[in-house]
């Protein structure tokens, strides 16, 4: 994929040409990465419980918890029929889902809080550990990108 | 019994999963390679057994960690793991911030920052450079981030090029991304027996 066409710095918004546009070339290695790290947490071919749209959903859902309308849209324009739930607001219960997202908001906003009974209390609602294991990716994924974003947006702010 | 820590420390603990990780006599041929093991390599840790239920994001994560922290080239080796360390305090990822205070420590040759930063947090007292650093790092791993404009020209009048910027936004948002698995996924423990 060509740099300008990676979620990050098309989300970012940065100018073609201009210095952190340039800054971000010199580690063009890294923003791919990322990308492919979008590619295989969004849409694994193991996807386990989660199938795509979901995912989807909940990366739009973290992205709005994130105050990043513009990286929610870019989630919520794949996932179809849940995309009720990348609304901070829904509690996920019309899908049986009401487990995954509490946990899913808390392991996204409140991190430092997480105790071993968050764990166990997901285990209980029937989530296998390799299922607990794909949601934390999911979500500390885009922990990571939606602050690449952010940062990048604000050196492009600075910038003289 | 393992004793979990709940303080910051330098002393490395052991990491405790708290789901049951892949057994390696059951591991699929893309886990084992995902996992690097080979039969003169067959030490895997307990931690990426547990990452390597989701062998895809495993494999692609890997190189990615490695070249935000070790790419020649930008922000230098100490001023990323300061970068780490920040997002850890915030995530109060006890076995991140500790890994990673510690290898601030062993590159500084000194552990002066690391001790001020376990003793007083966000009030530590640092370098110019260090604080704008350390602060960005901190807010940028807020949840929302709360890193602001003038975090940026701090960073920018602490003397921070653009490309050691670009570093540390990278650190700080990866240690976003390692605290939540690292601190949800798993206890720090000090084992019986061991210091």
């Amino acid at each position: 994929m060509n740099l300008t066409e990676t979620t990050i710095i098309s989300k970012a918004g940065l100018p073609p040409g201009g210095n952190v546009a340039e800054a971000a070339k010199r580690r063009e290695n890294i923003i791919q990465m990322s990308q492919d790290a979008e590619d295989a947490v969004l849409r694994p071919k193991d996807f386990g419980a989660f199938g795509h749209d979901l995912r989807a959903a909940l990366a739009a859902r973290v992205a709005q918890l994130a105050a990043d309308d513009t990286l929610a849209a870019h989630y919520l324009s794949s996932a179809g029929d849940k995309s009720e739930l990348a609304d901070p607001n829904e509690t996920g219960k019309a899908y049986q889902l009401e487990s995954v997202v509490a946990f899913v908001d808390k392991v996204a906003n409140r991190t430092r809080e997480i105790e071993a009974g968050d764990v166990v209390h997901l285990q209980a609602a029937g989530v296998s550990d390799p299922d607990i294991v794909r949601l934390c990716e999911l979500v500390a994924f885009i922990a990571y990108q939606v602050r690449v974003i952010a940062g990048l947006r604000l050196m492009q702010g600075s910038a003289g | 019994m393992n004793q979990i820590i709940h303080k910051f420390t330098r002393n490395v603990p052991h990491w405790q999963p708290r789901v049951e990780p892949v057994k390696l006599d059951e591991a699929t041929p893309e886990q084992l390679h995902a996992l690097q093991v080979t039969p003169s390599n067959t030490k895997v840790s307990e931690y990426v057994l547990t990452l390597a239920h989701d062998v895809e994001s495993l494999t692609v994560r890997t190189p990615l960690f490695n070249a935000i922290m070790y790419d020649p080239g930008g922000m230098s080796r100490p001023e990323r793991e300061l970068g780490a360390l920040g997002a850890s305090l915030v995530n109060r990822c006890i076995y991140c911030a500790a890994v990673h205070a510690d290898r601030h420590a062993k590159l500084k040759k000194d552990t002066t920052i690391t001790d001020r930063l376990f003793a007083n947090g966000e009030k530590a007292e640092l370098s110019p450079r260090d604080r704008a650093i350390f602060d960005f790092s901190r807010k940028s791993a807020e949840a929302p981030s709360t890193a602001g404009p003038e975090d940026m020209d701090a960073l920018r009048e602490a003397g921070l090029s653009d490309d050691e910027i670009l570093d540390l936004i990278l650190s700080s948002a990866l240690f976003g991304w390692a605290n939540r698995l690292m601190h949800v996924l798993g206890d720090p423990v000090r084992q019986k027996g061991t210091s």
